[in-house]
């Protein structure tokens, strides 16, 4: 299990706590973590199957639609979902606002995504994971911005893609950023790894452990643009271990059906036929964007570094 | 050890940890096969019942067409080991909230019955069959809250009062994950129950 979850020690911090917050992020695997922004969405994701939900006001691509600051959730809507189903609750909170968590582990959330889809509230500092007892997951571009999160605690990580497009080619591109970033390390020697370690700015232990094992010490999982079952299937045939869809379930046009074709995707993402399957007639999917016409300002996965 | 039965055990892998599953039985040298549509269960030696979500499982299950033949492989007598999820699946009574299972265990289980997440972790587990000092990880875990008396089942490691491993025949159902344990000692026991099974199945 050392082998497994070889995160250095931290202070405040005990390897049983990590098994037991990465360990809850192993049972979410092969599985939809859907967005909602009500009970009665709580309740369609989780009779189509999804395996956790993620409370917010308002999907990404209405945050992005409707602008101005967007926040934590309304502990109130966040316990009317966590009453309407028994799957595990997420909800957000924005990057480096540590109090926003605290209100969320108050709430006993099941997850908190410090997320840069909502706000940033610091420009210098992400939340430090260690300090809360609830599992953190965190976005990434690249393994850097991976490693340094996971090493400020979280235990999983998603690729950020570029929420509320419907747009997969930023998921992709940062899904293939990071294994590149890790099968760049194998079989190189200290000196390299070393050079790795202050360029990520991350402990030599975690570079070392990443070179040799090939893989994330901690669940990878993807987000940020997925809107049909195939783009689900890509990513996990990518090497992603879930799916976070936001936008793409309930600004469809029919949120019931593509929710569980997308989760049966997502089991049989290597089932060229299931998936042809369940993307038959789906009605349409929500109107995507081009990440390329995005101005610079508009794009999310800039948030954080 | 059998070396002439060459049959894996099946995972079930719809959702969940799985992919642990797998990891912790081939460092005992079990093949595996990860189940996901029915022609998957022919010829297996045992079958796991991974954690994850219990009703994304069970919804899977009805759309692959999985309930029928998964439920006739868990009563053709092979070794099962269920886990958290997987053992909510096979008890005979789902409460909180009351949830349809395939009632192979006769066990009381209650989903979440230690909370949410916020109150998962690990902690020790008291038991004459596993080595002294294993714990158990509990990651919103069913709590079994009755064994049903006089039902052929041996409750074998506890947390405080509550049975958290029993095996009942050819079943060995753990509220906690062994996947996630150091050494995989629960696994062990399992393993050996498969290679037993096997046994048997070669004396005839």
């Amino acid at each position: 299990m050392s082998q497994k979850h070889p995160i250095p020690h931290v202070p405040g911090f005990s390897a049983e706590e990590l098994v037991s917050k990465i360990g809850f992020c192993e049972q979410l695997k092969g599985g939809v973590i859907m967005d909602v922004v009500n009970a009665e969405q709580a309740r369609i994701a989780e009779e189509a199957g999804a395996c956790a939900v993620m409370a917010l006001e308002r999907v990404p691509a209405d945050i992005r639609k409707q602008g101005g600051v967007a926040r934590a959730s309304d502990p109130e809507m966040i316990t009317a979902i966590q009453a309407a189903v028994s799957i595990p609750v997420m909800a957000k909170v924005r990057i480096g606002h540590f109090v926003e968590a605290q209100v969320l582990e108050a709430l006993e959330v099941d997850c908190i995504d410090e997320s840069e889809v909502l706000t940033p509230a610091d420009e210098q500092f992400h939340v430090d994971k260690r300090r809360f007892k609830t599992p953190f997951v965190c976005g990434c571009r690249d393994l850097g911005e991976a490693l340094r999160r996971i090493h400020e605690g979280a235990a999983m990580i998603r690729t950020k893609g570029e929420a509320g497009t419907g747009n997969v080619v930023e998921a992709v591109r940062h899904m293939r950023a990071l294994w590149a970033g890790i099968r760049e390390l194998r079989g190189q020697d200290v000196k390299f790894l070393e050079r790795k370690a202050v360029e990520h700015r991350v402990p030599y232990e975690l570079v070392a452990w990443v070179a040799e094992s090939q893989k994330l010490p901690v669940p990878n999982f993807s987000a940020g643009g997925i809107a049909t079952p195939a783009d689900a299937a890509l990513m996990l045939q990518l090497g992603a271990e879930a799916v976070f869809v936001g936008s793409g379930i309930f600004k469809s046009s029919d949120p019931q059906r593509r929710a569980k074709a997308i989760v049966r995707a997502t089991t049989h993402f290597n089932d060229p036929k299931v998936l042809a399957e369940v993307s038959k007639g789906l009605g349409e999917p929500m109107p995507g964007l081009e990440v390329a016409s995005l101005p610079p300002e508009q794009r999310l996965a800039s948030r954080g570094w | 050890m059998n070396g002439h039965d060459e049959r894996p055990v099946g995972v079930l892998a719809l959702q969940g940890d799985f992919a642990d599953h797998e990891d912790a039985l081939a460092a005992f040298g079990v093949a595996t096969r990860q189940v996901r549509v029915a022609a998957d269960l022919h010829g297996l030696a045992g079958l796991v019942l991974p954690g994850g979500e219990s009703t994304t499982m069970l919804k899977l299950l009805d759309v692959e067409g999985l309930w029928q033949p998964l439920g006739d492989s868990l009563r053709s007598g092979i070794p099962v080991l269920a886990t958290c999820a997987g053992m909510i699946l096979l008890a005979e009574r789902v409460e909180h909230p009351n949830q349809r299972s395939f009632g192979l265990l006769p066990i009381t289980v209650v989903r979440n019955g230690y909370g949410r997440q916020y109150h998962s972790g690990t902690f020790p587990l008291r038991s004459d069959v596993l080595p002294a000092g294993t714990t158990g990880t509990f990651i919103r875990a069913p709590r079994i809250s009755q064994v049903r008396p006089g039902a052929d089942c041996e409750v074998l490691a506890w947390r405080d009062q509550d049975p958290v491993l029993v095996r009942c025949g050819a079943m060995l159902a753990a509220g906690f994950h062994p996947e996630l344990q150091p050494g995989h000692p629960v696994t062990a026991m399992w393993v050996a129950m498969v290679r037993t099974a096997r046994g048997a199945a070669l004396a005839h």
